[in-house]
């Protein structure tokens, strides 16, 4: 029983603190830096599981709709360029291997190697962006933008249009091509929201090369690159989802 | 109820201890910017009962206006913007966080002998989060108000109704973040920060029921902040996932809705349950019987909530298959709510109970939030649902569950820790009389509205036929018993802030950690860590300890 | 805290991210070129579980779950199961629908 809880009063005295050196980046409430180190690894992980769920509504939605209105999703997604969709999907598949090596520079300590790393990460999730830009572009010109400026011209008469001539759709019945919104819808729903959680990546990419050129996280406080690194794959996933179900539901022609 | 076990120190040479953490910093800046988990679940106290009493005011006003069964207090469509605003208040501004956000934040730290949550700037956002939501949530009531009832139905909130659906809609989703880093916070802690020999199944209940419902938040909430953004861009772009003539399917937002929604239940029934197993140990002087259970039966609730939620669809036309497994799913939740009920009532048996005002608050809600829960099995099977949904029973069956189970324990759990908060007693005589008081209150405001709900008075009207009006008038006056009920509290717990008796470490011989340290507690809880070596609830080991501190002292 | 022994810092050796950056390029090649096959309803399936495998790949490695806690482990699998929940439950209704009224 010697060691049962101890009744306390008054102020703490000061070698309350002193005890024990702990590195300055240890914050006072936990008791060990490792313990620190895994409680924000887990909390990282939890955000992340609200992600899934908060992407999981959305795949929802197209799930049940891309199975009430196949023969819609399948012309609509015609429109998207899959050299595009492709080159974006390599473009993230590496940025999340840069990522990888930048936690590895990291963890090894490898001052130079980080920053190399983080901005080629920042350059290819640039690259990334840029393509979708592209790609938003191509929507708004040929007026597929649900809701503000929308056209089922593609559906119903397909030759008048390139690239649903290059997969020889047949056209779709009215009724059939009025859901190719809801397609788009999705597509820019899901897209949007995987952009917007880049642009956050990105940002916080900047933030991160500025503190790493300045010696930040290779003293062995790796945690914030870590679990950065979390995430930055967890985007990556959502897009190789985003990928199989927006670009590739049916391209045989 | 001449038996007490409140043991207090000799009030001519007790005094508050110096050094706390309300003593630690002064100024208004020191509490806007602190990482103190205790500060915040201050802060948190304060802006809930601020919503609370708005909320109750609201429904005052629902109240009088069923008092005749014309429409003469209010406009009919006024009407509609009130009970709106009382479930928006109600639910995501004082139930959801209401135990947690206070009580949780406040004691799962002691409770586990940590220093603070695991993340306390996180803790601090989620208050700001809380506070801008809030905030919104009185533009949109200044601003004319929202009538889509708390659901946002749609279509009616999409495409038949121009009140500040946005507003509202944004206030939901930033309150909801709010919650989603409470939750995060609260497992976090609960899996990192345990001090040595603190056990998962030497945890206080209080903590098991926090962590269920910390689960529900976490996987819960973002589906109800896509559901939000879904219903926003509907509005405002008309994308048409919502939209039937576009093709889309107004139910898929229900099930979105839903899909938190009926988790958000058991996000606020949870850690109430949790308050109820620390007061009903406490003041029978008993471990809770089959703690195991209760513990896992929290986390069975968790689970097996994620599987019902259609049950609130069942006459929106889902399908007749999904309505027969939903209706058997929603039984199974029947199923661990019993456990605790009953490991309860085992708890009880031969105990020595004492009548102090948290146990009455106790029975209350087991009294209550049993009426609640077996109404629930009535609306849950598909039959009796579709007769009783959209009536009065359904309010009568959640208020009984949310007002009748979750505001008493909050109350409960409100005047058991109130001593370690503040470090004051609350005065005992007035205090059970408020208990009372508003017990009766509850009974008489509530009851008379299940037997309107089977004769089939539908809710969400202002006006009503003659017939059903003797029962309203029972119910308002009811009502207004309750207000006084919910009223006192207020007046006499900021009243002993200042002349209340000196509380003591441990007024009510309780064995949780919490109770080991001074009140009102320092600013890191312990000045040493605890070490845990002893299983939760053990009055023998506290006897003991107390027997070698008068040894030690004499 | 009491959980902090099973904090095994693996560090994870680069030739292995290497492999799984080639493998995630074959796989990227392959769903793609799949989706210009005539597979009918095999289509989605074959789409599905090229990305799962993808995803798993990154989970695994990129993640480090595969090195892991078990508490890390099981964070992933009830995350899993929740989406699962959602999606399935919500997926019965639909297609249940199409069965009518018994």
């Amino acid at each position: 029983m010697s060691d049962s809880p101890a009744i306390v009063h008054g102020a703490p005295t000061e070698a309350g603190h002193s005890h024990g050196e702990h590195p300055a980046y240890q914050r006072h409430h936990f008791e060990t830096v490792e313990q620190q180190a895994d409680a924000t690894n887990f909390a990282m992980w939890l955000f992340l599981l609200t992600e899934v769920m908060f992407f999981g509504g959305l795949f929802c939605a197209y799930l049940i709709y891309r199975n009430w209105y196949y023969p819609a999703f399948v012309s609509a997604s015609h429109q998207l360029d899959v050299r595009w969709g492709t080159a974006n999907t390599f473009a993230l598949i590496f940025s999340s291997f840069t990522m990888a090596m930048g936690v590895w520079c990291a963890e090894m300590k490898k001052k130079g190697g980080l920053v190399l790393c983080l901005s080629l990460t920042f350059l290819l999730g640039m690259v990334f962006l840029g393509i979708k830009t592209i790609e938003y572009h191509e929507k708004w010109e040929k007026h597929h933008i649900p809701g503000i400026r929308y056209s089922m011209q593609s559906f119903l008469n397909p030759a008048s249009d390139e690239a649903a001539a290059a997969y020889g759709d047949k056209p779709l019945p009215l009724d059939m091509a009025r859901h190719t919104e809801i397609y788009f819808f999705l597509y820019f729903a899901m897209t949007g929201m995987h952009a917007l959680h880049m642009i956050i990546g990105i940002a916080i990419l900047g933030y991160m090369i500025i503190r790493a050129r300045a010696g930040a996280y290779t003293t062995g406080h790796v945690t914030f690159v870590e679990n950065f690194g979390l995430y930055w794959h967890f985007v990556d996933i959502i897009w190789i989802y985003l990928f199989a179900l927006l670009y590739l539901i049916s391209r045989h022609p | 109820m001449s038996a007490t076990i409140i043991s207090l120190p000799d009030q001519s040479t007790a005094r508050i201890p110096k050094t706390n953490f309300i003593t630690k910093e002064n100024g208004l800046l020191s509490w806007l910017l602190t990482g103190d988990h205790k500060r915040i679940a201050i802060l948190y106290l304060i802006s809930i009962t601020f919503f609370f009493f708005i909320g109750g005011a609201l429904a005052g006003l629902i109240r009088l206006e069923l008092l005749t069964p014309q429409s003469d207090l209010m406009a009919t469509d006024t009407y509609n913007k009130v009970f709106t605003m009382h479930g928006v208040v109600m639910i995501f501004l004082f139930l959801v966080p209401s135990v947690p956000a206070t009580l949780g934040n406040f004691f799962i730290p002691m409770m586990i002998g940590a220093k603070d949550l695991a993340l306390p700037k996180i803790n601090l956002l989620s208050w700001y989060l809380y506070v801008v939501g809030g905030i919104l949530v009185i533009y949109t009531m200044a601003s004319g108000g929202v009538d889509t009832g708390w659901t946002f139905t749609t279509p009616l909130s999409t495409h038949y109704i121009n009140t500040n659906v946005m507003s509202t809609g944004m206030a939901v989703f930033i309150a909801g973040f709010s919650s989603i880093f409470t939750g995060l916070n609260f497992i976090v802690t609960l899996h990192k920060m345990r001090c040595p020999g603190m056990t998962w199944f030497r945890l206080p209940l209080f903590c098991w029921a926090h962590y269920a419902a910390s689960i529900l938040m976490v996987l819960g909430t973002p589906v109800l902040a896509i559901a939000i953004v879904l219903l926003a861009l509907e509005r405002t772009i008309g994308i048409g996932v919502f939209d039937p003539t576009k093709g889309g399917d107004p139910l898929l937002f229900q099930h979105l809705f839903w899909f938190y929604s009926h988790p958000a239940v058991y996000i606020m029934i949870l850690p109430g349950m949790g308050v109820i197993s620390e007061t009903v140990s406490t003041f029978s002087r008993k471990r809770v019987f089959g703690y195991t259970a209760v513990a896992f039966s929290s986390v069975a609730i968790a689970v097996f909530g994620f599987f019902v939620w259609a049950h609130h669809m069942f006459i929106m036309g889902i399908s007749n298959y999904a309505m027969l497994v939903f209706s058997l799913l929603t039984m199974l939740v029947a199923v661990p709510s019993a456990i605790k009920i009953f490991n309860w009532t085992f708890t009880l048996y031969k105990g020595s109970i004492t009548f102090e005002t948290p146990m009455l608050y106790s029975f209350g809600f087991m009294g209550l939030f049993t009426i609640g829960g077996m109404t629930g099995v009535f609306l849950g099977s598909s039959g009796t649902d579709i007769h009783l949904t959209e009536t009065y029973f359904i309010v009568a069956h959640f208020h009984f569950v949310m007002v009748g189970g979750m505001l008493m324990a909050f109350l409960a759990g409100i005047h058991f820790w109130w001593p370690k908060m503040t470090g004051r007693m609350y005065p005992e005589k007035i205090s059970q009389l408020a208990a009372v008081v508003t017990f009766i209150g509850f009974n008489l405001t509530f009851f008379p509205q299940f037997i309107l709900g089977t004769l089939g008075m539908p809710r969400r009207y202002a006006a009503y036929p003659p017939e059903f009006q003797i029962l309203n008038v029972f119910s308002t006056a009811g009502a207004t018993v309750l207000g006084v009920g919910y009223l006192m509290p207020v007046l006499y717990l900021v009243w002993s802030l200042k002349y209340g008796a000196i509380a003591g470490d441990n007024p009510w011989q309780a064995t949780g950690l919490e109770w080991q340290t001074q009140s009102p507690p320092l600013t890191e809880n312990f000045l040493v860590t605890p070490i845990m070596d002893h299983e939760a609830y053990d009055y023998e080991w506290l006897e003991k300890q107390q027997a070698k501190e008068v040894a030690s002292v004499g | 805290m009491s959980e902090q022994h099973e904090h095994t810092h693996h560090i994870v050796s680069p030739k292995v991210y290497v492999v799984i950056l080639l493998a995630l390029c074959v796989g990227t090649a392959l769903t793609v070129w799949a989706s210009f096959l005539e597979l009918g309803p095999w289509n989605p399936v074959v789409a599905l579980a090229i990305a799962t495998t993808k995803a798993m790949l990154v989970v695994l490695f990129f993640m480090g779950v595969k090195y892991s806690t078990k508490l890390t482990k099981l964070t992933v699998i009830s995350g899993i199961f929740t989406f699962m929940a959602l999606i399935g439950m919500t997926l019965a209704d639909y297609m249940s629908r199409a069965w009518g009224r018994w």
